[in-house]
């Protein structure tokens, strides 16, 4: 029986061997039910062991294998290798961070962004516990729940071409998560996210190509999300201008 | 023991890649962006085309009556039909991208975007129709 096969180009880089990177060949077989991190794991146990990539979950939950397919950011425990047919399917690294080796991207930037937005419930003054808990309803709830599931998987980052240009802008991940906790009734933290996301290379920076959102492989609309930031805090801008005595938060 | 283990440090050399000028050509939605882009020119020169109307009737009959020639001329009138065609690709752009900004709530209830798309164009048409009113009644 002659199973058929596919053909994967991989970016390799090897710091200590080579001084630029380059593709590699090889040669998997293309089963049905083989997503492009199978394929991975396939070489990486039968062909050479010297591969290297990120990935845990395999079910699009933990945001680690996300890597440049044909030019196009995707969790590559999502994408099908039967849809690349008849192949080569080109895999490099997600696009705008520097390589550690081979398919494995250095995110300490974003890891350093996200950190500044304060991504977590900001309180004037916390409720004793006796108050009970903060309530919210369904509705308040539905206000920042798409922003809630990004999983950190940097796709968004690798499509931003502002990014790309300009890698102080903040990005639309770190963005979108400022807006999960800024549309959450509990939080009192928008002033504050504000004052970071309103610095030269905040929301500002953005110019709405929008290719974050279509690849977000979790429907978080990181782009949208900015844009009603935007919106937010130039009102907030206007009204503090107009009406300096009203101190809203 | 005599021998040492060879440790090496981890030192990192990282591989910084660069955006080509031209990152923007391989990609449908790409081209699109700096289209959308580019058609904020012709919104300059369509605002500045104006403004030289209504500063060329200051200056008088005359002026006004040359700056008037100058729009029937084979150039103007290109350039004139170009603007439009590009005003319009702006203007509908943005108007379908306007529901991603803005999110309404009435009731208690989301506004769909459809509708606040709708709002954009009826707006636009009312403003229109308005203008052409006022224009055609002097
Ligand atoms: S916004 Fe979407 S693409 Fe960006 S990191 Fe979160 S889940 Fe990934
Ligand atoms: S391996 Fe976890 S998202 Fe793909």
């Amino acid at each position: 029986m002659t199973e058929e096969t596919i053909t994967l180009e991989i970016f390799r880089y090897r710091p200590e061997r080579e001084e630029a990177p380059a593709f590699q060949a090889y040669e998997v077989p293309c089963r049905k039910d083989w997503v492009i991190l199978d394929a991975l794991n396939y070489i990486k146990d039968e062909l050479d062991g010297s591969l290297s990539f990120r990935w845990s979950c395999r079910m699009g939950v933990c945001g680690s294998c996300g890597m440049m397919v044909n030019g196009t950011p995707v969790l590559t425990c999502g994408a099908f290798l039967s849809s690349y047919r008849p192949g080569p399917i080109r895999v490099e690294p997600l696009a705008n961070f520097p390589v550690v080796r081979d398919l494995v991207i250095l995110m300490t930037d974003f890891m350093e962004k996200l950190n500044r937005v304060h991504p977590w419930l900001i309180r004037h003054e916390e409720q004793p516990v006796s108050a009970g808990e903060y309530l919210q309803t369904p509705a308040q709830l539905a206000e920042y729940k798409p922003y809630s599931m990004c999983i950190n998987c940097l796709l968004c980052y690798a499509a931003c071409p502002v990014y790309g240009l300009e890698p102080t802008f903040i990005g639309p991940a770190a963005i979108a998560l400022a807006q999960r906790y800024n549309l959450d009734s509990r939080d009192e933290g928008f002033r504050q996210r504000t004052d970071v996301l309103s610095q030269d290379d905040g929301i500002w920076e953005c110019t709405f190509v929008g290719e974050c959102s279509t690849v977000c492989p979790k429907g978080v609309d990181p782009a949208g999300a900015i844009q009603r930031y935007k919106l937010t805090a130039a009102v907030a801008w206007w009204k503090h201008f107009l009406l300096p005595w009203q101190r809203g938060t | 023991m005599s021998h040492r283990p060879r440790y090496r440090r981890y030192q990192p050399r990282l591989y910084q890649r660069r955006m080509p000028i031209f990152w923007w050509v391989h990609r449908a939605a790409h081209i699109r962006f700096i289209t959308r882009e580019l058609t904020s020119v012709f919104v300059a020169f369509g605002a500045l085309e104006l403004l030289f109307l209504v500063r060329a009737l200051g200056q008088g009959p005359a002026a006004y009556a040359a700056f008037l020639a100058w729009l029937q001329t084979p150039v103007a009138l290109i350039l004139n039909a170009v603007t439009v065609l590009m005003l319009l690709f702006h203007s509908l752009t943005w108007f379908n991208l306007a529901p991603r900004a803005l999110v309404l709530h009435a009731g208690g209830r989301r506004i769909p975007d459809a509708a606040v798309r709708g709002l954009n164009y009826a707006a636009w048409v009312v403003v229109s129709a308005g203008l052409a009113g006022l224009l055609l009644a002097t």
